[in-house]
């Protein structure tokens, strides 16, 4: 791709020979033509504008090693990069429209059971975690091989680009895209000398060669370019650290209560493949409060409009606590960790007595909301040490629903019309027997398992009472009561910690650097020549070449040339403007016509 | 309380009656540009029939009919600015070296005057469409990019503002006006009827600092990109119409598709426009995504999580980096990579439309 990069410059010269290494010229199509049909032309002048890799690549010779050069060569040219960057966002087409087990896995499940032709079909190909497939980790693992095969070399082009010096003129200025020529009484080796100063001064590297400067600026393009692309694999080793070591857990946290960052404590906890249990970070926090406020009038009436949890926490086995508030937005970071407000909801606060009058139970119990946006929520009590009225030891389970602005009506039943405790009442069927938890088998705290409970009855209809805070009720035939002291609130929490967040932010702002740096620079050459003119004084000729995409150029010509001469100034201009036009040898038709 | 609440409703209604006024001189606006290609054309097919009798106006840069390679195959413009050295320009070799249109009014006086008046209405009508989006943004005392209105609305807005910032800046991109009031008034009109949404507060979720970031620079890039897009499409249909005129053995354009062809800048010009464009903004939605990952970072535990918003944005990503690969590399510039520009700025417009509407994620509760 070098020579057509430099091609629209080059060939118009009469002379693409960018090819990096030799200066020979290696095209395809057109710019090969135009090449050939050349002779003297730019020579050295208009390579190595670029590193980028050579397009040519021979048909293999005889031999593995023939094929597999060829093969390399293919992989980490132009062509089979953009392939291979067509193919990774077409296979990343799936992912977006199919569940992902990695999003969320319930949509996974649920698809499963809709569509039984199609899922497994769908499981074979990897469509359900098309991010970690085989497939698709082939295009991007190929590419980024692609990738470091293109950076290197480049690399060591680039490096041996800023040891060399600007090459020296071509030997007819006159077929660059941009030229200016002028006479002047100054002497040649003054307006050399003079330009070599001009260019010096626009911070061009710049030598001076035979009867011309040679000067080149603009080499933080191709840097850029390098930068960029190395951060794209910085950014990628980035990604794959924070996946292999992250981890993540959640946690309800009832008002008042705490948490120590240890795996038992978790509700639910996932970690990479790399990460160890054992070395979760000491650190714990208390949730003191939740402040949370709902949009009540319009047409959104109900939407959330702010979540704040008030905790405090400490680092170490036993640090010193720190007060802090976690939002939705602003989570908790302590000790590597970032700790997240992902959910919120009600915890009745109930006690219930059993038969003799004791209190079997008081505290907190979290309601889970329905998703109905006003959180209408259920929860079960569960009281596993009890006495009925004759000291017998019994259990007692409640299943309870939550609202917390009540309302009732024939279709719905009872529900919640808005999310703040408005009118908050519960409402609670009662059962006593066997709850079923000294089996050992581990229960899910959100239900009860009614298989060995019997469920109480009050003149016949199963019993069923709603509470509003402070209301008692008491359970049938001298069971006990349960009584609402007053409602609590949750919050939810995650807490993750992914490592390689820094590498993949700073990979993310290098490649930002880069890419500016490799799209807003040009890079670009410009040359002097001064040579004696009849009667004295000298004939000054200056051009400039950039690469296709040098829109400035010929007003940077321009520039340089009113700097210069301020040095040597024009004499007879008119004259030289049609003397050149006239004998002008470059048409650069020709040479594309060739 | 209800005061204040009083006061922002009556700020959404100014909103909406601005945004429908902005429509109205918008529709001014298009059928002033309407004239100018009409009447422009008219007078411009005069001036051809005279310059082929022989007794033309010369070359000069407006009079010229679009013919390729016809003795100025130099394709040389001097640049002369008074006192400055006068510096040589060579065209590209291989490209068609054919100079740009003559614009819409075609060199014709009536023409340009409307086209000037189309200008001029469009002017008028982003300064209400702004004072629009403004009042919105007062009227939720936030930025005005929480549903699908808005952002529609912003968008549109953005996409007006680059193209007269274009304008101001002296580049010749008169052309453009057309393409894009038509647009501009279907985006309008597809914000005010089916995607309207009465204005509110934001869940908190979207409620940071970083809305203003990722949000603001997704709606310059795409406004921007748009802009690329229609340069990308006209560069299509032009070059196919300067190789159907560099091959007079095969078809020739029709009449209707000459009249408007030939006053378009050159194929060479439209796709270097449209690869500045594209290439200025794509850092731009490389920080937009850089932006999106900080902040999903801040809100949800993660910096990518493969959502369905975030995918489609990397994929539009990707398909402009092809795009930019495609632009250097032998046998994948021109019409190869142009193709990719359009469906890569598709994708831009599935991320925008598509993944809002039809498919659901943590994006979606913006409400559309
Ligand atoms: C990971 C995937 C890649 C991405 C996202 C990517 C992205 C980009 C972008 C956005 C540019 C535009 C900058 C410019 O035009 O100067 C660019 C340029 C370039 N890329 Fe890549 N690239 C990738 C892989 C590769 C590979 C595998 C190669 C080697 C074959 C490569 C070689 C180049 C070269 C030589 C340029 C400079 C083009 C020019 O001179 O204009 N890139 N790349």
């Amino acid at each position: 791709m070098a020579e057509t990069e430099t091609k629209n410059a080059a060939a118009a010269a009469g002379d693409a020979g960018t090819d990096p290494g030799t200066g020979t010229g290696a095209g395809t199509g057109e710019a090969a033509a135009a090449e050939r049909s050349d002779d003297a032309g730019l020579g050295a002048a208009g390579s190595q504008l670029s590193t980028a890799p050579d397009e040519k690549a021979p048909l293999p010779g005889l031999g593995v090693i023939g094929w597999a050069r060829w093969f390399w060569r293919q992989l980490t040219s132009m062509r089979v990069a953009l392939i291979l960057l067509f193919l990774l966002s077409l296979g990343a087409i799936p992912g977006s429209l199919i569940p992902q087990t990695g999003v969320d896995p319930m949509k996974v499940e649920t698809f499963k059971e809709e569509h039984d032709v199609l899922a497994p079909v769908y499981d074979k190909l990897g469509m359900f975690d098309v991010y970690s497939s085989v497939w698709f980790s082939a295009i991007y693992i190929l590419l980024f091989v692609s990738l470091i095969g293109c950076i290197v070399p480049r690399t060591w082009q680039f490096a041996g680009q800023l040891r060399g010096r600007p090459p020296g003129a071509p030997g007819r200025l006159t077929r660059l895209p941009a030229y200016t020529t002028w006479r002047t009484d100054t002497d040649p080796d003054d307006v050399l000398d003079a330009a070599l100063r001009t260019v010096r001064k626009r911070r061009f590297r710049s030598r001076r060669a035979g009867n011309a400067v040679a000067a080149e600026k603009g080499y933080l393009r191709e840097a850029g370019n390098l930068v960029f692309h190395i951060a794209l694999i910085v950014m990628l080793l980035a990604f794959a650290a924070g996946s292999l070591w992250k981890a993540e857990g959640g946690k309800l946290i009832i008002q008042g209560d705490g948490f120590a960052n240890t795996l038992t404590q978790y509700d639910d906890f996932k970690s990479g493949s790399l990460f160890d249990n054992d070395n979760l970070a000491p650190f714990g926090f208390r949730l003191h409060g939740f402040d949370a406020s709902y949009e009540r009038t319009g047409p959104q009436k109900g939407t959330p409009r702010t979540f704040r949890a008030h905790i405090s926490y400490w680092e170490g086995a036993d640090g010193p606590e720190k007060k802090d508030t976690v939002e939705v937005n602003h989570p908790l970071e302590v000790a590597g960790n970032k700790v997240y407000l992902v959910g919120h909801g009600y915890a009745p606060v109930v006690t219930v007595k059993d038969g003799q009058g004791d209190v079997a139970f008081r505290g907190p119990v979290a309601f889970l909301p329905q998703g109905d946006g006003n959180f209408t929520s259920v929860g079960v009590v569960k009281v596993p040490d009890a006495r009925d009225k004759n000291g017998e030891k019994t259990q007692l389970g409640f299943q309870g629903l939550f609202l917390p602005t009540f309302a009732l009506d024939e279709t719905r039943g009872p529900h919640s019309t808005f999310p703040a405790l408005d009118y908050p009442v519960l409402s609670v069927n009662a059962f006593h027997g066997s709850l079923g938890i000294d089996s050992g088998i581990p229960q899910n705290i959100y239900q009860l398992d009614t298989r060995k409970m019997k469920q109480f009855k009050e003149d016949g209809d199963l019993f069923r009472k709603f509470l509003r805070p402070g209301e008692t009720a008491k359970l049938p035939d001298g069971a006990g009561s349960i009584t609402l002291d007053g409602v609590e609130q949750w919050a939810t929490f995650q807490v993750s910690s992914q490592p390689g967040k820094g590498w993949a932010l700073g990979g993310a702002a290098a490649a930002l650097l880069g890419l500016a740096a490799s799209l807003f620079i040009q890079r670009r050459r410009v040359w002097v020549r001064a040579t004696p003119a009849e009667g004295g004084g000298s004939v000054v000729e200056m051009a400039g070449l950039g690469r296709s995409e040098s829109p400035r150029l010929p007003e940077e010509l321009a520039d340089l040339a009113v700097a210069l001469q301020a040095a040597a100034p024009a004499t007879a201009e008119e004259d030289h403007e049609e003397d050149h036009e006239d004998d002008d040898p470059g048409d650069p038709v020709e040479g594309a016509r060739a | 309380m209800n005061l204040a609440a009083a006061a922002n409703e009556n700020m959404a209604n100014i909103s909406n009656v601005l945004i429908y006024s902005a429509m109205a001189v918008y529709t001014l606006a298009f059928l002033a540009h309407m004239a100018e290609w009409v009447l422009g054309s008219r007078s411009k097919v005069a001036r051809t029939a005279a310059a082929l009798t022989g007794s033309g106006t010369g070359t000069g840069k407006a009079g010229a009919p679009a013919a390729p390679a016809a003795g100025t195959a130099g394709g040389k413009g001097g640049t002369a600015v008074l006192e400055r050295p006068k510096v040589v320009t060579r065209s590209a070799a291989g490209s068609r070296d054919v100079p740009d249109g003559p614009g819409a009014a075609g060199g014709d006086e009536g023409g340009d005057l409307y086209g000037r008046i189309a200008v001029s209405l469009t002017v008028l009508a982003w300064l209400v469409h702004a004072g629009g989006v403004l009042a919105r943004a007062l009227s939720v005392e936030r930025a005005p990019w929480g549903n699908m209105y808005e952002f529609s609305t912003t968008f549109s807005m953005v996409v007006v503002g680059a193209y007269l910032t274009l304008l101001v800046l002296g580049k010749p991109v008169r052309w453009l006006g057309l393409p894009l009031v038509t647009t501009v008034l279907l985006d309008l009109g597809l914000a005010v009827s089916v995607l309207y949404t009465e204005s509110d507060q934001l869940v908190p979720a979207l409620d940071s600092y970083w809305l203003w970031i990722h949000v603001s620079c997704a709606i310059i890039s795409g406004g921007v990109l748009y802009l690329g897009a229609v340069g990308t499409l006209l560069y299509l249909f032009r070059d196919r119409y300067e190789s159907k005129l560099a091959d007079p053995s095969g078809k020739q354009p029709g009449a209707f598709a000459s009249s408007v062809m030939e006053r378009l800048p050159s194929a060479a010009s439209l796709d270097k426009f449209a690869y500045r464009v594209n290439a200025v903004v794509f850092p731009l939605w490389t920080f937009t995504i850089i932006a999106g990952a900080i902040w999903a970072e801040a809100a949800w535990g993660r910096y990518w999580g493969w959502d369905p918003k975030e995918v489609w944005s990397f994929i539009t990503w990707v398909a402009y980096a092809a795009y930019l690969h495609a632009r250097a590399t032998a046998g994948w510039k021109g019409r190869k990579a142009a193709y990719l520009a359009l469906l890569a700025f598709a994708c831009f417009l599935f991320n925008y439309y598509g993944v809002n509407i039809f498919v659901t994620g943590k994006h979606s509760y913006a409400g559309v």
